[in-house]
């Protein structure tokens, strides 16, 4: 399905892509013993992730000491002599509690929950998930290893932030060791093949992408009335089973002009006269026929999965 | 998007006339169709924590709909070349694993377990490295004192003027034991203990986290921070007021010096599986001995809240040496009984 201009780039960059994802596939072993392919949520979603989520707990509490301020201008207000000592008093404790819980529970208590993903993690597609043991068979994803995995974070985020702030790696041969020293852990992701992060080492879980997607709608239902094309044999085994993925992605993206290219990019290759008509209505067709010729062959053994071969 | 949630409930749309279908595959699709659907939303209510929502149909019916679409993907794999549907199948079949195998304890649950048995098992479990962790917090605090003893430059060294205060080697016995009393009223004191609940917790995780370097930044921590004691106990010995300090320290530091043993101890567990795997690979040993860690630490966080309330009450409103001491020592007792005693006899997971 190759249209002349910008195949070659479209094609490279497509095919760096595949090539990364099928790096990232991995295949868990479920108790029915049926395989479930999971992929390796890639370095920049997780990277993404972290930065809502630290997006997110910065806003939350700004609005904290906001609202805390906003209570203290109110108590001012009042006349300062009757401002209660206790009650700024627990206005501090619940600030420092607070900023505790944020910085060790905001992670651990969203990847508990039925998700196992932060609001960041979410957004982004990804969940927590235990890493399946040797035999790839997949276990429960545990309280105690989401607990490890998060303790793990204070060494990977918190710490290496709070010199970064306060200048500790400026000091030094002790300031040049730390950076080096967090830095092993900062960077451990990009030195395994499955991107775990130490965290994820230690508590013996990985970071997976979970896409929820809905079941799109069934192309070959909606096929043109039969016999207003017909194709042979010759002419459908053209092609194989990645140029029909790639036709069905178009269908269900339907642009206009796209289509238009495609349908005379297939005329030309089974040397039909591009007609004037409308592609939509021929690309659905031939999509249900050669769909129709590639899955007979499936049910015979026969896969062909591209045009060369 | 808002629609179909809404009318979800009421029921999933018939699929097209599966006659009318041409092909083979799009047949056996539209004949599960349905039941993947109702699977869909059982595990779109799951996911989005609301149980009350599944009727008790639904959820009985939820393992077989599950192999159902397990089945139906393994099935679809092998018939069928419709791309968007195989990419829908997997995302259903993985939720609902999730959900299915998703972990079953809630928290609650799993704190009710972890206070009667799962911490005081953990911890015994990892006796070897406790006691390599006790050796070197003693050995710390030995080198502490001796480095003072030998010179006192030494203890500048070690502690920051601003924490060390007027406590300071050859400082006045009345002025140490100045220090050493506590605070006349209760203002401010529960500030104080959540300051030093944050605080303490931040140093215990942070020795348990660096375990993961075959645990020898943990040693050093440990070693440094007890050194740090051993400097102070020498400057009270050398005006006479070791049992005022001893007495002073107990009272959080029972529980506070527990607590960082485990956290130590912890980490090393990480650190010794990391470098002597067994017969299990590297990684499963990793994985096996940080889940063992991790009930041990939520444990220590806990025991620094214990320590910051003790800190901070007891110690300042309890003025004389041997409440103070009792209740150090009584702390002291309490956990080692916990530890020793607890969920032994009974057995399995929570």
């Amino acid at each position: 399905m190759n249209t002349p201009t910008t195949a070659t780039d479209h094609g490279a960059i497509g095919a760096a892509l595949e090539r990364d994802l099928t790096r990232r596939r991995r295949d868990l072993v479920t108790p029915e013993g049926l395989s479930l392919p999971l992929t390796i949520a890639s370095r920049g979603a997780r990277a993404g992730a972290l930065l809502l989520d630290l997006t997110i707990l910065a806003l939350a509490v700004l609005a904290v000491v906001l609202a805390f301020v906003a209570l203290g201008i109110g108590f001012a207000g009042l006349a300062i002599d009757l401002v209660p000592q206790p009650a700024v008093e627990l206005m501090i404790v619940a600030f420092i509690i607070i900023l505790f819980l944020a910085r060790y529970f905001y992670f651990l208590w969203f990847e508990l929950g039925p998700r196992g993903a932060t609001p960041g993690k979410r957004i982004v597609g990804i969940r927590v998930a235990a890493r399946p043991g040797r035999e790839g068979t997949g276990g429960r994803l545990t309280a105690e290893a989401v607990i490890a995995r998060n303790l793990l974070r204070d060494v990977e985020i918190f710490l290496p932030a709070s010199l970064l702030l306060t200048g500790g790696f400026t000091q030094g041969i002790t300031g040049i060791a730390t950076a080096i020293w967090l830095g092993v852990f900062v960077l451990f992701p990009f030195f395994n093949r499955d991107h775990l992060r130490a965290g994820d080492l230690v508590a013996g879980t990985w970071v997976v992408e979970a896409e929820r997607r809905k079941l799109g709608r069934a192309l070959s239902l909606a096929t043109a009335p039969a016999g207003e094309y017909r194709f042979g044999a010759a002419e459908l085994s053209v092609y194989g089973e990645h140029e029909l993925q790639v036709l069905e992605g178009i269908l269900r993206t339907g642009n206009e002009e796209t289509m238009r290219e495609v349908a005379e990019a297939i005329c030309r290759k089974i040397g039909w006269q591009a007609g004037t008509d409308d592609a939509r209505a021929f690309l659905a067709a031939f999509y249900a026929a050669l769909r129709a010729h590639l899955e007979r062959d499936l049910r015979f053994g026969r896969r062909k999965k591209n045009k060369f071969a | 998007m808002a629609l179909p949630a809404l009318f979800r409930r009421s029921g999933i749309a018939p699929p097209a006339d599966v006659e009318a279908a041409s092909l083979r595959s799009d047949r056996f699709r539209l004949e599960r169709e349905t039941e993947w659907r109702r699977l869909e939303a059982i595990v779109t209510a799951l996911e989005k924590n609301r149980l009350r929502r599944i009727s008790d149909e639904d959820l009985l019916d939820l393992p077989v709909l599950y192999r159902k679409a397990a089945s139906s993907l393994a099935v679809a794999r092998e018939t069928t070349l419709d791309a968007a549907l195989l990419a829908y199948l997997e995302s259903l079949v993985r939720r609902a694993w999730f959900q299915v195998y998703g972990p079953r304890t809630g928290l609650t649950r799993w704190l009710r377990h972890f206070l009667a048995s799962g911490w005081s098992r953990a911890v015994r479990a990892v006796m070897p490295e406790i006691g390599v962790a006790l050796a070197v917090m003693l050995a710390g605090a030995c080198v502490g004192w001796l480095l003072v003893s030998a010179d006192v430059e030494w203890f500048y060294a070690l502690i920051p003027p601003e924490l060390a205060g007027e406590r300071q080697p050859g400082a006045d016995p009345a002025a140490l034991r100045q220090s050493l009393s506590g605070a006349e009223d209760a203002g401010g004191l529960s500030m104080f203990a959540a300051y030093l609940f944050s605080n303490n917790a931040g140093v215990a995780i942070l020795a348990f986290a660096l375990g993961f370097a075959f645990g020898i930044p943990t040693l050093l921590l440990l070693a440094h921070n007890m050194a740090l004691l051993g400097a102070l106990l020498f400057v009270f010995a050398e005006a006479g007021l070791t049992g005022e300090f001893a007495a002073w320290l107990s009272v959080h530091g029972t529980t506070e010096i527990t607590a960082i043993l485990l956290a130590g101890a912890a980490g090393l567990h990480i650190g010794r599986s990391m470098a002597f795997p067994g017969n299990r690979t590297v990684l499963a040993a990793t994985a096996q001995a940080g889940r063992r860690a991790a009930v041990i630490m939520a444990g220590v966080v806990l025991m620094m809240v214990v320590a910051g309330l003790l800190e901070a009450y007891a110690r300042q409103l309890v003025t004389s040496a041997a409440p103070r001491a009792a209740i150090g020592g009584g702390m002291a007792l309490f956990w080692l009984a916990y530890f020793g005693l607890g969920g032994r006899g009974k057995s399995g997971e929570p």
